[in-house]
């Protein structure tokens, strides 16, 4: 007699979208997600004539509060390659984490430096796995042996080989200074200059992105992270000079008078021995 | 007894006699003004979108007002036909005074501002975001205005896509007494980004010209493009089976 019920499949693997079900069917009924730290961000890539030349600004925000004035965006992943976050914080943190060590078990098995292609194709077969629900919008930019690349990678696995590159909300004011004043051939400090500046439009310009520039030069053989190259939000006072206080009151008597005796500390090691 | 009739829950006629905009149809998108040494510069391109299709190529989305002013619009083309109707009407009496005083650029403005935000009240708004440029006895006057009523003056606007992409640049590279070459160079380095990045941007562009003699409105022209990138060219060289 067979039991006329469904039977339960077990799920062989891959992603289980039951939580996303639930979360569409809350958010029906209106009940609101917790905010998730965002970076909100600027960062930037290009190809420069001795390799590649990463940015990014340092604001990482939850909702309307900017929750840290200075975090690190740019983030290792080899020691010939790089890669900016932009999206969920934790989930840009947790990706490239990820990444990294994959390609630090990929080195040790095959003698190698890591390529920048193993990396992006890492990250988007896992970012695509997950259909778009791990936030994290990269620039991944680093040197191996067949020559400098940039990429894009979009948080649902699509991505781009580009000559320049911009992610996150200030991407388009970013993007407004490459599509400018890019061209090919660049040398270190003209590629450093673009990159600041294209930052600092980002920062000016998009409400998700401030405080600092963070710049990453990867050329072949050496990486120079210059974190907090640029800092144009200074803490500032109101006067040059500092606070100037009234006339201090004058000391009449240094001597100091007890107001009550000091007391003993009995030694109590002894009754807690017991 | 009801002295008054309530029809339909609303005391103003009933509620399907009224139309009200609630999408546009024909759209254009960004305009980009300045100010320079001898006045304004306004720089739109001549798109006018159907949605996703470039459905009209030759739109002219700035018009001269009067004497003193220019107006250029961004968002629906049958409103800002709209209010070039009503602004022709106001210019129109506005000479039949022949008192000797004209409408400036200021006046239009404000005229523009409580147009747009009295139709956003009753909830039919005019679709567009204007720019509005002018000189008047040698005072030189930019403002904008949104189809929400929001209105401004500064020395350079921008509107829809121009606010994310030209703006930054503006910000960067605009000053104090411009020549007429490099206003022209400066817009055109905008609309060159906005023709990179806008998907309903054309590469047919007016740049029109407003000082004290008067108004220039330049033929059509086209921007060059430059898209010889090396990467360009072999993009996945070195990362074979990608995109």
């Amino acid at each position: 007699m067979t039991k006329a019920a469904a039977i339960e499949v077990p799920t062989k693997g891959g992603f289980s979208f039951d939580l996303c079900k639930r979360n569409d069917m809350l958010l029906k009924k209106g009940v609101q997600m917790p905010p998730f730290r965002k970076t909100g961000t600027t960062i930037v890539g290009l190809i420069f004539q001795d390799g590649v030349i990463l940015g990014a600004d340092t604001r990482a925000t939850e909702g309307p509060i900017v929750c840290d004035k200075n975090c690190e965006k740019i983030h290792y992943m080899a020691p010939n390659i790089y890669c900016c976050g932009a999206g969920t914080a934790a989930d840009t943190e947790a990706v490239t984490d990820m990444v990294s060590s994959q390609l630090k078990l990929h080195r040790y098995h095959t003698g190698r430096e890591s390529r920048v292609v193993t990396a992006l194709t890492l990250l988007k077969s896992h970012l695509f796995s997950y259909q778009g629900y791990v936030s994290a919008a990269l620039v991944l930019g680093g040197v191996d042996v067949t020559g400098p690349h940039l990429h894009t990678i979009y948080p649902h696995g699509s991505t781009d080989t580009l000559p320049f590159a911009t992610m996150g909300s200030g991407s388009l004011a970013a993007m407004a200074v490459f599509e400018s004043k890019y061209r090919e051939g660049l040398t270190r400090e003209e590629g450093i200059d673009l990159v600041a500046e294209a930052i600092c439009s980002g920062i000016f310009n998009d409400l998700g992105s401030g405080s600092n520039v963070d710049v990453c030069v990867i050329t072949k053989g050496n990486v120079d992270y210059l974190r907090n190259h640029k800092l144009p939000n200074p803490r500032t006072y109101v006067t040059a000079k500092g606070y100037s206080f009234p006339k201090p009151i004058e000391v009449l008597l240094t001597k100091v008078t007890m107001l009550r005796e000091k007391v003993e500390v009995i030694e109590a090691g002894d009754a807690m021995e017991e | 007894m009801d002295l008054i009739q309530i029809r339909g829950g609303n005391l103003v006629g009933h509620e399907s006699d009224s139309q009200r905009t609630q999408y546009p149809y024909v759209t254009g998108t960004s305009v980009i003004g300045i100010k320079y040494k001898d006045g304004i510069l306004i720089a739109a391109d001549m798109g006018g979108s159907y949605g996703s299709t470039i459905r009209y190529k030759s739109v002219e989305r700035i018009k001269p007002i009067g004497k003193h002013s220019l107006l250029g619009a961004s968002g629906e083309i049958s409103d800002f036909q709209e209010i070039l109707r009503n602004l022709d009407e106001l210019i129109l009496y506005d000479n039949m005074w022949d008192d000797g005083n004209t409408l400036g650029p200021k006046e239009v403005h404000n005229y523009l501002t409580r147009m747009m935000y009295n139709r956003r009240n009753k909830f039919n708004p005019l679709w567009n975001s204007l720019v509005l440029g002018g000189v008047k006895n040698g005072q030189k006057y930019l403002g904008t205005v949104s189809m929400i009523g929001v209105h401004y003056e500064d020395n350079h606007v921008a509107t829809g896509f121009g606010n994310h992409l030209a703006k930054p640049i503006l910000r960067d590279e605009w000053h104090e007494d411009l020549s007429f070459e490099d206003g022209v160079r400066l817009l055109e380095k905008c609309m060159r980004v906005l023709l990179y990045r806008d998907r309903s941007a054309v590469n047919k562009l007016q740049i029109a010209k407003l000082t004290e003699e008067g108004v220039t409105v330049s033929p059509p022209y086209a921007l060059k493009t430059h898209w010889e990138f090396n990467s360009f060219k072999n993009p996945t060289a070195g990362a074979e089976g990608s995109w």
